[in-house]
């Protein structure tokens, strides 16, 4: 039966078209996912359903849920709409929900405002919802603030306030992207069982394909503003007819080869490593300490590329600040080359000169008053002398190349690259000084899938060009995977398993290894007829 | 033309009006301000005097050109101190973000805050003696811990951002990251306060100038003419709405423009725009 | 919780030492002697030697200091050189008239800005909004005693409705005193108002902006009832801080705006003190509006901690 039917919906922004023509449609009970890249206008089409579109902004077409045309409904109907006929789960818990209501009112205030009952009634139901999304009433009391919650749990809260009347639709925008893998699994599953106990329809957006391949019934393809392929998950991933749909597909399946490593010879070496951070402020606070990183030891070989994997907070930024003479150790020691990293309290800059970094945020990582040639010759400050005049003008320019770029890119300024382009300007930054290690620091986290694809591509093949050695850190394993001879895994500032990534990831040891691995979610294999296009 | 353009030019023009008479007044009154005449005394607005004239019969325009010189001059010092004493200890505050040096900074701050400002400029006024340069200090004192804070806020985000840590790891030091990645973005920020500071310090000295604490006489200030013009208020009621006019005007200028330059700045309405 | 208000406690008295040694130093290093200073450049240096034992002047600075703030924690603010009176029986009778002159003006300041700066932030962009922002444009560009002169002259010497200074005394009755003190009051009070509707307003408009606002839209709320129930408490925050500082400003203020009524409140009380070279009343009097305005702070840090629960459970 379907509950909602969209024909032909347009909105532009101050004239300017965001959505062009979409059509689709949602059954009770069923699990549509809306997909594509950043800027195709999937959030766009969920808030065009909610009716809460931004200022400016002017929707044409029919939005039908329910046999409720809602373009022509007045906001005092659609308010008595939203929250009770559909719901809307947002991507961001930290700044979702209201920081000085306690989550008990907050549930319960979407019941208050739809249905005529008192308040001690409204917040026994909101703690049965909050039961029912996981946060059992004897360990989360309803007197508790958003900010004593982690991320996971306040997403919790967020789904109780969306589905706390049980409405026909829920909306979830990107739901996940800002949890850790295994918790990214737990709401899934939540948001699957709400489906099915409600019989809600669930158009779920997402950039995730994996995730996509894993929870959709069917799935809708945006591109620029239109929906380009639109059909059920498995014929669709199996067999994409769009050109667009089969590149993402393709990228997101990408898969890049290394060149063998060299025979061990030691590198850096992490011996014992422990880093402290104060908790607690003020003459009367109480004062406490986390251990950020804990005992900390391996070994980088020289030509080795080694990955670093584990979830927010697990210490791996910490330990990477460290490596790179940012900040001094309580205890242990890291050496580069033999020399330590740290002279007394002052970073070694004999080592410091032989390492560089990348950064995940490409947008971030660049002053913007400055132009390309400037911002990559930065670390030549780094070198005894740098170099000057036409010296610097082919370092700059075989640094551009190198990372597919033209030399003439110097002069431009950094507002005038794209998020890709800005990270492959990031990446000869840092080959400009010829460093003996690279570390990137989950450099292609904020890239689309196609982008990341090549990115790896261009990472590759600066292996097979140069003598590369790099400790690539992220969040995502299948990202590591593809780019990494070994690969450790890091956990609460230990690192729990260390292994050649082949058998790492074929036979994981470790009980939270194993639990990482099985919580991602992982796209099914390409169809035949796909392979031999 | 966009809205902050317009209260950029509207506030600019207002503003430079009462600079620029200020500046030609060192060389040009319509009328000399020294000369007492007394059978001329208390004119209303009229032809020859275009804003009438005072209790001694001094033409009320040209003591306002005049009077402006004070005002402009005291406010621009003191915004300079705050900003040349403020910006770096802000630098330098959020180079060695928590620590003893922040630590002592901020609290000092604070400290500055938590004083009644006019109250403090009264005593050094009174204290130091009034006049123009004991009423710049006292003012300017007030505009360090604003500088201070803004500029430890915005350098304290940018020196979360990976920009600054690439500096760090291509090995400047923290005193060169300030000038060279820090201060250059916040300078828009600096002029935007700039400009409102600057108003307020043009209040003040009309303040301070009033109950006599500012400019001694003869230099003329626009306090000091609603001062005269307290007790002639039933009298010669132009005496008194003229001066004060202008510090309106005057005020609301600087006001429009650092609005103006604020919209125009602020990456969030800048954001929303696009 | 405890520990919060303990750390801002122990800040209160930091704040309140500190600064009672930044204004004894500030009299301190006051050129000349300060009793050669009280009695003038033709004065006897044997009158100022016997004028130096009255004041207290001749044992040491540390010692001098602990006396006068020991005195004033008990209620001993010294003698007035040139009214040979208590200070604190002075100080006492010019309260009466500058701290409800204070408090009238924050009230009113207070009932005019909070409606009107949520009233443009419900109107954002739109005439009414616009309109209010005019007029708070204006208000923040008016000096306070040009505005009482304006007020003087409209209300008291055009239409004769109040009389243009002056204060009865309480014992006269309080609508009496309450009726020479408003036009004071709205003088003081409108250009603080106009301040703190513009912060009112764009503290709400960054709420709005939030993403849990658009979370409470998307329960059913309609824009009113999310502005009232979820951006409102959280825009109080800087809202609190701007308040604080009013009262600093307000006391100040309120110094100049007595010249202008002729009130015989602590402001007069300075400039007279300070015309006739009475250090001792100066430096005092500054004591306790410093005071006031460092506790009116403190007071403010409470009800922070009221307000924003992650404040309760960071300390």
């Amino acid at each position: 039966m379907t509950l909602l039917t969209i024909d032909n919906l347009s909105v532009t922004i101050h004239g300017t078209p965001v959505l062009e023509g979409i059509s689709l449609t949602l059954a009770k009970g069923e699990i549509l996912a809306l997909t594509g890249e950043s800027g195709s206008g999937k959030s766009m089409t969920a808030l065009a359903l909610m009716c809460l579109l931004p200022r400016g902004a002017q929707a044409t077409g029919r939005i039908t849920l329910d046999g409720t045309d809602l373009l022509t409904q007045t906001e005092a109907q659609l308010c008595t709409l939203r929250g009770r006929a559909m719901g809307m789960i947002f991507q961001e818990p930290m700044t979702a929900l209201n920081p000085v209501k306690t989550i008990g009112d907050q549930v319960a205030e979407t019941i208050l405002i739809h249905e005529q009952t008192s308040r001690p009634e409204a917040l026994t139901r909101a703690a049965e919802m909050l039961t029912r999304v996981g946060l059992p009433y004897d360990r989360f009391p309803l007197s508790r603030y958003p900010h004593e919650l982690s991320g996971g749990q306040r997403q919790r809260v967020g789904l109780a306030m969306a589905v706390a009347l049980r409405p026909k639709l829920l909306i979830a925008d990107e739901p996940t992207t800002a949890l850790d893998v295994t918790t990214q699994a737990q709401i899934i599953d939540l948001l699957e069982g709400l489906v099915d106990d409600f019989g809600m329809g669930l158009l779920m957006i997402t950039h995730d394909l994996a995730v996509v391949s894993q929870m959709a019934d069917r799935i809708a393809v945006m591109q620029k503003g239109r929906v380009v392929e639109t059909g059920p998950t498995a014929p669709l991933l199996a067999n994409p007819e769009h050109p667009y749909t089969r590149m993402l597909f393709t990228a997101a399946r990408h898969h890049v080869t290394l060149p063998e490593a060299p025979p061990p010879q030691p590198l850096l070496q992490v011996t014992n490593a422990v880093r402290d951070y104060r908790t607690g402020t003020g003459i009367f606070g109480r004062k406490g300490h986390t251990r950020a990183v804990d005992h900390v030891s391996f070994t980088l070989h020289r030509g080795e590329r080694l990955g670093l994997v584990g979830e927010s907070g697990c210490g791996k930024s910490t330990l990477t600040r460290a490596i790179l003479g940012l900040e001094e150790l309580q205890s242990g020691s890291i050496t580069f080359d033999g020399a330590p990293v740290f002279t007394g309290h002052r970073a070694n800059l004999a080592v410091r000169r032989r390492m560089q970094v990348v950064f995940q945020d490409p947008y971030g990582s660049f002053n913007p008053r400055h132009r390309v040639d400037r911002l990559i010759t930065e670390p030549f400050h780094l070198l005894e002398a740098s170099p000057t005049g036409a010296l610097r003008e082919k370092a700059i320019a075989d640094a551009l190349t190198a990372v597919g770029l033209q030399p003439s890119d110097a002069a431009k300024f950094i507002h005038e690259f794209s998020g890709g382009q800005r990270q492959r300007i990031a990446i000869a930054r840092a080959l400009i000084i010829k460093p003996d290690l690279i570390v990137f620091d989950e450099p292609v986290s904020a890239l689309d899938v196609s982008v990341r694809a090549q990115v790896l591509d261009l990472l590759a093949d600066l292996c097979r060009q140069m003598p590369l050695t790099y400790l690539f850190i992220s969040h995502d394993l299948t990202v590591v995977r593809g780019v990494t001879d070994r690969v450790m895994v890091m956990q609460a500032g230990k690192i729990v398993e260390d292994g050649p990534t082949a058998t790492l990831f074929a036979n994981p040891q470790h009980p939270y290894t194993r639990a990482l691995i099985a919580a991602a979610p992982v796209l099914p294999d390409l169809a035949e007829s796909l392979t031999d296009a | 033309m966009t809205r902050p353009w317009r209260s950029i030019l509207i506030g600019g023009a207002l503003a430079a009006v009462f600079v620029l008479s200020a500046l030609i007044s060192y060389v040009w009154t319509p009328f000399p301000i020294d000369g007492v005449d007394i059978p001329n005394k208390l004119r209303p607005p009229g032809a020859t005097h275009w804003l009438g004239t005072d209790h001694y019969g001094r033409d009320i325009l040209s003591m306002v050109i005049v009077g402006g010189r004070t005002s402009l001059a005291v406010a621009v010092v003191a915004v300079g101190i705050g900003m040349v004493i403020g910006v770096p200890l802000g630098l330098w505050a959020a180079a060695r973000r928590g620590s003893w040096v922040d630590e002592v900074i901020m609290r000092g701050n604070d400290l500055i805050f938590a004083f009644p400002s006019l109250v403090i400029a009264i005593l050094i006024t009174g204290i130091f003696g009034a006049g123009a340069v004991n009423a710049i200090i006292a003012i300017g004192i007030f505009n360090i811990p604003v500088f201070a804070r803004l500029t430890r806020g915005a350098a304290l985000s940018l020196w979360s951002r990976d920009f600054v840590l690439a500096a760090r790891v291509a090995g400047k030091s923290s005193l060169r990251i300030s000038a060279e990645h820090i201060l250059p973005n916040i300078t828009s920020l600096l002029i935007v306060q700039g400009t409102i500071q600057f108003s307020l310090g043009i209040l003040a000295e009309a303040g301070l100038s009033y109950v006599g604490l500012g400019a001694q006489p003869p230099t003329p200030s626009w306090g000091r003419m609603l001062a005269d013009a307290q007790t002639m208020v039933a009298l010669a009621p132009h005496m008194a709405l003229i001066p004060g006019l202008a510090i309106v005007l005057t005020v609301m200028g600087l006001n429009l423009m650092g609005d103006g330059l604020r919209d125009l700045t602020d990456p969030r309405i800048r954001m929303q725009r696009t | 919780m405890i520990a919060y208000i303990l750390g801002r406690i122990a800040s209160l008295f930091i704040s309140l030492i500190v600064a009672s040694l930044v204004i004894f130093m500030v009299v301190e290093v006051a050129p000349g002697d300060p009793a050669a200073f009280m009695l003038g450049v033709n004065a006897k240096p044997d009158t100022v030697a016997a004028l130096r034992a009255e004041l207290g002047l001749d044992v040491p600075k540390a010692e001098r200091y602990l006396n006068w703030v020991t005195g004033m924690v008990q209620g001993d603010f010294g003698t007035s050189y040139t009214y040979r009176s208590p200070i604190s029986k002075m100080v006492a009778e010019r309260l009466w008239v500058s701290l409800p002159l204070a408090i009238y003006a924050l009230i009113l300041s207070t009932l005019i800005a909070f409606p009107a700066g949520i009233y443009a932030a419900s109107r954002r962009g739109r005439i009414g909004d616009l309109g209010v922002m005019a007029a708070t444009q204006l208000g923040v560009a008016v000096p306070n005693f040009w505005f009482a002169m304006i007020l003087v002259l409209i209300f008291a010497i055009n239409l004769g409705w109040v009389s243009a200074g002056g204060f009865p005394g309480w014992d006269k009755g309080f609508w009496a005193c309450m009726a020479a003190l408003t036009l004071p009051a709205i003088a003081l009070a409108l250009p603080q108002a106009a301040i703190l509707a513009r912060v009112m307003r764009s503290s709400l408009l960054d709420m709005l902006d939030e993403d849990f606002i658009r979370t409470a839209r998307a329960k059913g709320l309609t824009e009113g009832q999310a502005l009232w129930r979820h951006a409102l408490k959280n825009a109080l925050i800087p809202v609190l801080t701007i308040l604080g500082l009013q009262f600093s400003f307000l006391l100040a203020g309120s110094i100049i705006i007595e010249q202008v009524f002729y009130l015989p409140g602590l402001g007069r009380l300075v400039f007279q003190a300070i015309t006739q070279r009475d250090l001792i009343t100066v430096e005092s009097v500054v004591m306790l509006l410093v005071f006031a305005v460092i506790v009116v702070n403190f007071l403010v840090d409470l009800t922070y901690a009221v307000v924003d629960p992650r404040l309760r459970a960071r300390h």
